[in-house]
């Protein structure tokens, strides 16, 4: 945590000035912010800084909150966003869900009506404290300007330690009005808030390697937990140590290669077969900053059933929280592999298992149908993979059947260039989040891999892509449907089309019984996704054959500035495998 | 199985919202909640009588201390402890025999009669949960108006704080 640079020296300033200092003596770059009546103060202070501090507006508070989200899952740094009260606020809400869920450090400023009129009901008045309580990992409703030094301190630092999360700061329009001549490192008041505790100890960490040299059939199922904690490179040193075969939950792409032959790429509901036949089969789980989510264990009971399991995670309230655990250990897991790393020895004798999980590999790879004349999703997915695999790329995608193909199809060999939505699974993430990780990495690839159906949810960030200089490509992946739920309803309510369709509803698949042949397809097409790209001032295109693919592709990412490649997809393609709500991996559907 | 938790918390606006609604949204069933301050004025003292098998009551603490204002927190019930509720009732009672039967049952559990009116009487008693209802059942034939629950407070006996004597350094 950075210390103030004027260290202990005094001077007068208003609250918003405080405010935007700390910002940058926290070492904030970017901000997102849109202004309004009760943060007016904040962006005149915003002007102040502009040499140090860069200031992004949004066209939407939950595209600048998610673009946050973009900033920090790419650098591991906080997001730092800011609306003004009432609706700015409650605007930014999915996102602080959506960071609370996959446990993204981000600070979120709100203005606030002034102290004096708090719970009168004024204009653009919310208690955004009150409605974020749940979903921040700590929320501050500033009503003293002295605290404001304090309360900044102890955001940073409660956002990036121990289990990261967003934090709120709301604050009135009187506060950030008023002069204080202050101190500039106050001491923090946190006496409930211990990170210091959190590592695993040394007869822990023998417990564990004691359980991996017994193993016969072992497996690391590892999350987005080694992310945050960066532990990358301590999970490759204990692969390459030890020879256990990796799968990654959707937050935990990346942390292990994803054309390593040990790599079982993703598990869960839309994992590959050999990663839940691993973890049904295994006799050690050995689960890393993972919470052993419904979408990844499907019937918990169920799941590594034989197992022993070893759980490390920071959050000691994630331990036999959804699973027990055999060997819980509460740590950073950093810190865990670093030490675990020291002392650990392969397995004693697990060659067999190493044979039979390879032979899964083999036999169940991520498959789709190569000989379809038009574009596949899967198909799209893996050639922009291709083509994007020599040069510093980040993708981020929206949520539903083009999210879980693009985990399943691009391979992802580092740790943040994937951003995913997971928990929460907010449709409308990809495009803000690309634009938040083009602002931290302004000469990298960054994609948003997108569906119809989420594209438009934050569809107006492109003027903020172009308006700012941020060059996002969109591989829009537009098969006129929401697909997931398409492909529920196909697969479990006899194909009755209920409002998935996303043209005019004059449209046969607007309603009834929908189309299940093979690799059905929408010929007219609605919105004209090109026309409303070039309104933006962005490039674009739009596809339908597959000859055409690679050179689009290729136009798309050399394009100087943002561009939208909209392509025209079937909407009967399934994401398989798949396992039911519920069920195990014994229940999975393969075709 | 019932758990009594005792948890310190900072003493800042919202803490208890806070609280109540993290163990409402997390589904768990709270029977009895008190809260109060401390000897130190930063400091509040909550006690949560929770209801569940060990694995409830090991998330319920664990939620509550990953909350950034909850300090400490304290399972009372897994050592020896003291627990109390304290009630304020209003019986019906005309001057008269009842009201001499009434007088007798409130010294038999050591309660006291804080307010006599024409008509009834306030009586204030304190003790565990299972005397304040053992005491609700003989006042009922009377005629309770009304009553009022502090719900439970608890405290661990002997050792020092939280039953753990601070080591002297």
């Amino acid at each position: 945590m950075s210390r103030a640079e004027t260290g202990t020296g005094t001077e007068a300033l208003s609250g918003a000035d405080i405010l935007v200092k700390s910002l940058v003596d926290h070492d904030v770059e970017v901000i997102f912010a849109y202004p309004g009546g009760a943060s007016m103060p904040l962006h005149q202070a915003l002007t102040r800084y502009s040499d140090k501090l860069r200031t992004i507006l949004p066209r939407h508070e939950q595209g600048g909150a998610f673009a946050a989200q973009g900033y920090s899952r790419s650098t591991g740094k906080p997001g730092v966003v800011m609306a003004t009260s009432g609706p700015g606020a409650t605007n930014l809400v999915t996102a602080i869900a959506d960071a609370k869920l996959d446990s993204v450090p981000m600070i979120v400023i709100t203005g606030q009506v002034p102290t004096a009129v708090i719970g009168s009901d004024a204009f653009q008045e919310t208690p955004i404290v009150e409605v974020c309580r749940g979903i921040t990992k700590h929320h501050y409703l500033v009503t003293d300007v002295t605290d404001l030094p304090r309360v900044m301190k102890e955001a940073f630092h409660i956002a990036t330690t121990g289990r990261p999360g967003p934090v709120l700061v709301d604050m009135p329009k009187d506060i950030q009005l008023s002069n204080l001549t202050i101190d500039w490192d106050p001491e923090m008041d946190l006496p409930g808030y211990h990170v210091e505790t959190r590592f695993a100890r040394p007869e822990q960490i023998k417990q564990v390697a004691a359980a991996i040299r017994l193993a016969k059939r072992p497996v690391i199922y590892a999350g987005g937990g080694i992310i945050a904690s960066e532990a990358s490179d301590a999970l490759r040193t204990l692969v390459k140590k030890t020879g256990i075969p990796v799968t990654m939950t959707v937050m935990g792409l990346g942390t292990y290669p994803g054309d390593d032959a040990l790599s079982l790429d993703m598990l869960g509901m839309h994992g590959s077969v050999y990663a839940n036949y691993a973890v049904r089969d295994c006799d050690l789980l050995i689960a890393l900053g993972v919470r052993f989510d419904d979408r990844v264990t499907g019937k918990v009971e169920a799941f590594a059933k034989n197992a022993k399991i070893v759980h490390i995670d920071i959050d000691p309230s994630e331990l036999n929280k959804n699973k027990e655990a055999h060997i819980p250990v509460v740590s950073d897991v950093k810190f865990a592999l670093d030490e675990l790393n020291k002392i650990v020895e392969p397995p004693e004798d697990f060659e067999p298992w190493l044979q039979q999980v390879s032979t899964w590999k083999t036999d169940f790879p991520y498959r789709y149908d190569v000989g379809y004349d038009g574009i596949l999703q899967q198909h799209a997915i893996q050639e922009l993979s291709r083509l994007t695999q020599d040069r510093e790329t980040y993708v981020s995608v929206g949520v539903g059947q083009h999210q879980m193909w693009a985990a399943q199809f691009f391979k992802f060999n580092r740790p943040r260039t994937w951003l995913s939505s997971s928990g929460l699974g907010t449709m409308g993430f990809g495009l803000p989040a690309a634009m938040g990780v083009q602002a931290a990495h302004p000469d990298a690839l960054v994609i948003d891999i997108d569906g119809d159906g989420s594209f438009q949810m934050n569809v107006q960030e492109l003027a903020t892509c172009f308006c700012e200089k941020l060059p996002v490509k969109v591989l829009l992946l537009n098969n006129q449907h929401l697909g997931m739920v398409v492909q529920w309803e196909d697969r479990f309510m006899g194909s009755n089309r209920a409002h998935t369709y996303l043209g005019p509803i004059e449209h046969e698949e607007a309603s009834g019984i929908g189309d299940r042949s093979p690799h059905a397809f929408v010929n007219e097409r609605y919105p004209d996704f090109v026309a409303i790209a070039k309104g933006y001032g962005c490039g674009a295109a739009t596809i339908a054959k597959k000859g055409d693919l690679e050179g689009a592709l290729l136009e798309m990412i050399q394009h100087d500035g943002p561009y939208v490649l909209d392509v025209q997809v079937p909407y009967q393609e399934h994401v398989l495998p798949m396992i039911p709500t519920g069920m195990t991996a014994d229940d999975m559907i393969l075709e | 199985m019932r758990h009594v938790l005792s948890a310190i918390v900072q003493n800042v606006p919202g803490v208890l919202a806070h609280i109540s609604g993290m163990l409402a949204s997390r589904g768990y069933n709270i029977d009895s909640l008190a809260v109060g301050e401390t000897d130190d004025p930063q400091l509040s003292r909550m006690t949560f009588v929770v209801v569940g098998d060990n694995r409830v009551l090991e998330q319920v603490r664990k939620q509550l201390e990953k909350i950034v204002t909850v300090v400490r927190v304290v399972d009372v019930s897994s050592q020896d402890y003291v627990e109390r509720d304290l009630m304020l009732m209003k019986v019906k009672s005309q001057t008269g025999p009842e009201r001499a039967e009434i007088r007798e049952l409130v010294d038999i559990f050591r309660g006291s009669i804080v307010d006599v009116s024409a008509d009834d009487l306030m009586i204030e008693i304190s003790g565990r949960e299972n005397k304040i209802e053992a005491f609700i059942e003989r006042m009922r034939p009377y005629g309770i108006i009304e009553l009022v629950r502090t719900g439970r407070i608890a405290m661990v006996r002997g050792g020092g704080l939280d039953g753990h004597r601070e080591t002297e350094s």
